[in-house]
């Protein structure tokens, strides 16, 4: 018997320590690596040279369409019912129509928004969401260039990568339904979810920092900032949070935790990079989208397209970022679609309710 | 200086590696033989070197003291002096201090006739130490992958060198090194005790043997290990430790570039379950 049972836990062993070793989907040199701290900080970012050529080659932006003929008709005046794109040239107009259907539905074509039998026509609910998209893309462009998304700009593309719907979106994740049991509570955690990169951290975080554009400011923040102790402070469970959070956000850029830390003071902001600041700025940016833009659009979707609880498909950073510190190599999207870098509206279809660009982080 | 009385018969000639007898003397208590000279050499000059490294840099905080290795763009070869090449210097004088020290253990060990398993110990150490500077360094492609000489600067490269990988605790050779270092202060705590409460019975009572040792353990947990067995558990279980650490780093950035909680992902795609 004690033979037996001897053999059974080797045998088990073995067999496990060759499916840990074989089923690994392993690295190996040689390695791209870029500092971007002080030598011997480890502050560096660190890739194969064949991943990171892979993930250059997956986000490649698409050429821009020919530059539109010259032309003083407007499509507000020529078409019926355009609201957004009313200021914009009929050729400009019309070119853009042709990009966005390459960028967001090129198997779809045109009618994946419109009834071809009148161009007008508001009845599918995909053009109405591409209209509320289009204010949210000049939003950005225009709100958030200074503290985001800088001179790069984005387009539709930057997150649809020519899909319907964009591959990195997300839904609340209510977790496991357990009516009871000896894990009947598991407090969010503990499930090895890829929306924490498989850690035991609570896998919700999102719901809670990206998708409340009211949350309080510092939310986030759990790090004391005086040496000792003064108040009960937050706890450990906030911490964990923000560490999914975090987890998430290097995940989606493609980056760890160097990329914008000096760990060694992970609150300081004085011996942060630079990045540290967009990334601040970028998490306000996904909570204004994520609560001005979809949240408002969640009675125009289909069911089907609504989460389990029936929630509004919402934006991370992996959304635009897509594995990539900058999306689409830092290619500069918006210079070849000067309508889409701001709005294009009269004063009285202003934007409705869009968010005051975020303040600078106070230094600490 | 002192030696005792029978320590004398076991200053015998020979067993030297290199050099014959020509460094085949003691200095007071110290053998000396070829591997002591260079042990000195390098010793003195890389303890020289951080000195002037010290010197070079901007504090005498032997907290903050930092000799840093090159940057990154210097890949495999060179750094100039000032930009990281003291640290590669000083580098090659630790080395060559640690491996003379590990070959004049083992010409001591020669000397007496017996095992090697004190050099042997001792080189696990050097293989986790060359394996932060030399082996990983390499295998990355860079220099500046190794740590920085310095009491908190050491302590900065290691927290951001786990969180290259996000969560380091998820490292599976971390994992088992940590385990290992435990279990090796556990059992040393277990085996200090139990020796000093065979050597300190009651009053009036005479001094335990090792069957006392024995069926005290055989009496708590069924079984003893005896007293050989004890000291080839301890070595085992520290050298697990160093080797493991020595693992543990090697395969961060080499091997795995990700976070470590996503190496996890073999166990969710087992085939049994996937």
């Amino acid at each position: 018997m004690k033979t037996f049972f001897t053999v059974l836990a080797g045998s088990i062993a073995f067999f496990l320590t060759i499916a840990m070793v074989g089923l690994t989907d392993w690295d190996r040199p040689p390695l791209a690596v870029q500092q971007s701290g002080f030598r011997g900080t480890a502050m560096d970012q660190i890739h194969t040279r064949a991943g990171a050529a892979e993930t250059k080659a997956a986000n490649v932006a698409p050429a821009p369409a020919d530059p539109a003929e010259p032309g003083e008709e407007l499509a507000g005046a020529t078409y019926e019912n355009v609201q957004v794109l009313k200021n914009v040239s009929v050729n400009e107009f019309n070119r853009l129509m042709v990009s966005m259907t390459e960028w967001v539905s090129p198997e779809q074509g045109c009618t994946y928004c419109h009834n071809t039998e009148n161009m007008a026509d508001d009845s599918l609910y995909q053009k109405k969401v591409a209209r509320r998209m289009l204010q949210m893309t000049q939003h950005i462009n225009e709100s958030w260039k200074d503290n985001h998304v800088g001179g790069t700009g984005v387009t539709c593309f930057t997150c649809h990568r020519g899909q319907p719907v964009p591959a990195h979106v997300w839904f609340t994740d209510p977790g496991p339904n357990r009516p009871g049991g000896f894990i009947a509570r598991n407090n969010g955690q503990n499930l090895a979810k890829a929306s924490v990169g498989l850690a035991s951290l609570p896998y919700d975080t999102l719901t809670e920092y990206l998708a409340d554009k009211t949350i309080d400011n510092n939310a986030i923040r759990v790090n004391a900032t005086t040496a000792l102790p003064t108040t009960k402070g937050k706890p450990i469970q906030d911490a964990e949070k923000t560490y999914g959070l975090m987890i998430h956000m290097s995940e989606g850029l493609g980056v760890n935790c160097t990329f914008c830390h000096n760990t060694r003071a992970i609150s300081n902001w004085s011996q942060s990079t630079p990045q540290r600041t967009t990334a601040w700025h970028g998490i306000r940016m996904v909570r204004d989208i994520n609560g001005n833009y979809l949240e408002p659009l969640t009675s125009t979707f289909p069911t089907a397209r609504l989460g389990m609880l029936g929630d509004v498909p919402k934006v991370n950073c992996t959304t635009c970022h897509n594995g990539q510190s900058k999306p689409l190599n830092g290619a500069q999207v918006i210079g070849p679609y000067p309508e889409l870098a701001k709005s294009t509206e009269t004063a009285s279809a202003a934007d409705p309710a869009p968010a005051d660009p975020a303040p600078t982080p106070a230094p600490q | 200086m002192a030696m005792l009385s029978f320590e004398r018969k076991y200053r015998v000639r020979g067993g030297t590696l290199l050099g014959g007898d020509l460094f085949d003397f003691w200095v007071g208590p110290f053998y000396v033989g070829f591997f002591g000279v260079t042990t000195l050499f390098f010793s003195v000059l890389g303890t020289a070197l951080i000195i002037y490294g010290a010197a070079l840099g901007p504090t005498w905080n032997i907290w903050q003291i930092n000799i840093a290795p090159p940057d990154l763009k210097y890949g495999l070869a060179l750094a100039p002096l000032k930009e990281g090449g003291l640290w590669q210097i000083i580098t090659f004088c630790a080395i060559g201090s640690f491996v003379s020290w590990a070959l004049r253990e083992v010409e001591i060990c020669r000397k007496l006739g017996i095992g090697y398993h004190v050099p042997f110990a001792f080189s696990v150490a050097i293989f986790a130490y060359v394996s932060l500077v030399v082996i990983r360094p390499f295998l990355m492609g860079a220099w500046g992958h190794g740590f920085p000489y310095g009491i908190l600067s050491h302590l900065d490269w290691v927290s951001n060198t786990g969180y290259q990988y996000l969560h380091f605790h998820y490292n599976p050779a971390h994992m088992l090194a940590v385990s290992f270092f435990f279990t090796t202060t556990f059992a040393l705590s277990l085996h200090g005790a139990l020796i000093l409460s065979a050597t300190n019975p009651g009053k009036g009572q005479v001094v335990k043997t090792p069957e006392h040792e024995d069926t005290f353990f055989r009496d708590t947990i069924g079984y003893s290990i005896g007293t050989l067995g004890i000291h080839r558990l301890g070595l085992f279980l520290a050298l697990s430790a160093g080797f493991w650490s020595a693992v543990c780093i090697i395969i961060s950035g080499p091997f795995w570039t990700r976070g470590w909680p996503e190496w996890w992902g073999w166990w969710l795609n087992l085939p049994v379950w996937r």
